[in-house]
């Protein structure tokens, strides 16, 4: 059977771990980020899915759960034109100055 | 997550002391590019924060609780878990829930296998583990085993089924009413129901 990386119920896997980490702030806000733009109808989940699903079976692995939901809400932005490549690299580029401003590398 | 060696998630830095990541940045750098376009405002950032923070087990505990004690409530709830829960108050959203109750003869536990599909409204964010590889890969095809490393031992008798949720249908397992709580009222019910006896991966223990 050819699967995709992310469908992966019936597999062979190790042991569950099962120790919780505390949502970071920022995961929190990937979070109330994905909400917002499901209640404004800038998005779906189902396209939210479909970005994950994209992602490729290393960059799924590597990376961690909010990671996963940003890197998909960024790229279906970009895709649907809501924020272009040029603006997002300023913006990032504007956070960096502030946290280095307030002391954070 | 699957790859411990490779968690990108310390528990609890110190996070204003922690260099600022990609995908913070990135975050960051987007909340603040739909603010400025207005497609939402600051306010309404905070208020979904908040919304966030103020779910947990203890609504879904309730809607358990309730069902013990009210055969009527019950048949509401097995029949629509989300008209159920506004009876209480509660708002589970608009995709639906279903309930599925545990008997003496049948043990219920969820599962999205295909990523992470989780009654949220009712049991508040999902544990890491629910959003693993080896939860998702593991508990359709050898349930028990997966149950037994959360310390639940099933007898053979007792049939195991495994619901894996989607983006259009989630589950919440009702747990048995354990003996011993014969006369309890609702709170006390309900503080016998852990987030994972309603996913399906702890029965709830009367203390003592």
């Amino acid at each position: 059977m050819n699967r995709r990386h992310h469908d992966m119920g019936g597999l062979a896997a190790g042991p569950v771990e099962r120790a919780e980490h505390a949502h970071a702030p920022w995961e929190k806000k990937v979070d109330a980020l994905l909400r917002l733009l499901l209640a404004k109808r800038v998005m779906t989940l189902d396209e939210l899915r479909r970005g994950i699903e994209e992602i490729g079976p290393d960059a799924y692995d590597r990376l961690g759960y909010f990671e996963r939901w940003i890197t998909s809400i960024g790229n279906i932005l970009l895709e649907k034109g809501i924020v272009t490549v040029a603006e997002l690299g300023e913006a990032m580029a504007s956070v960096r100055r502030a946290a280095a401003a307030a002391g954070r590398r | 997550m699957s790859h411990p060696h490779d968690d990108p998630h310390p528990h609890q830095p110190d996070i204003e002391d922690a260099p600022l990541g990609y995908h913070e940045t990135l975050t960051e750098a987007l909340l603040a590019l739909l603010r400025d376009k207005g497609v939402f405002s600051a306010d309404e950032l905070r208020r979904t924060l908040e919304e966030i923070d103020s779910r947990s087990p203890a609504d879904g505990a309730r809607l358990v609780a309730r069902s013990w004690i009210d055969p009527a409530f019950r048949e509401r709830l097995l029949h629509d878990v989300n008209a159920a829960a506004r009876e209480l108050g509660i708002d589970a959203g608009g995709i639906p829930i279903r309930a599925v109750a545990d008997t003496e003869q049948v043990h219920n536990v969820i599962v999205c296998t295909l990523c992470s599909c989780y009654p949220r409204l009712l049991l508040g964010a999902a544990p890491d583990w629910y959003k693993s590889r080896a939860y998702r890969s593991r508990v359709v095809r050898e349930p028990r085993a997966v149950l037994r490393e959360f310390g639940l031992e099933l007898p053979d008798e007792v049939q195991v089924v495994v619901h894996d949720a989607t983006a259009e249908l989630r589950y919440l397992v009702l747990p048995c009413r354990p003996a011993g709580t014969e006369g309890w009222d609702e709170p006390a019910l309900a503080a016998l129901v852990t987030r994972d006896c309603m996913i399906g991966t702890a029965m709830p223990i009367v203390p003592g």
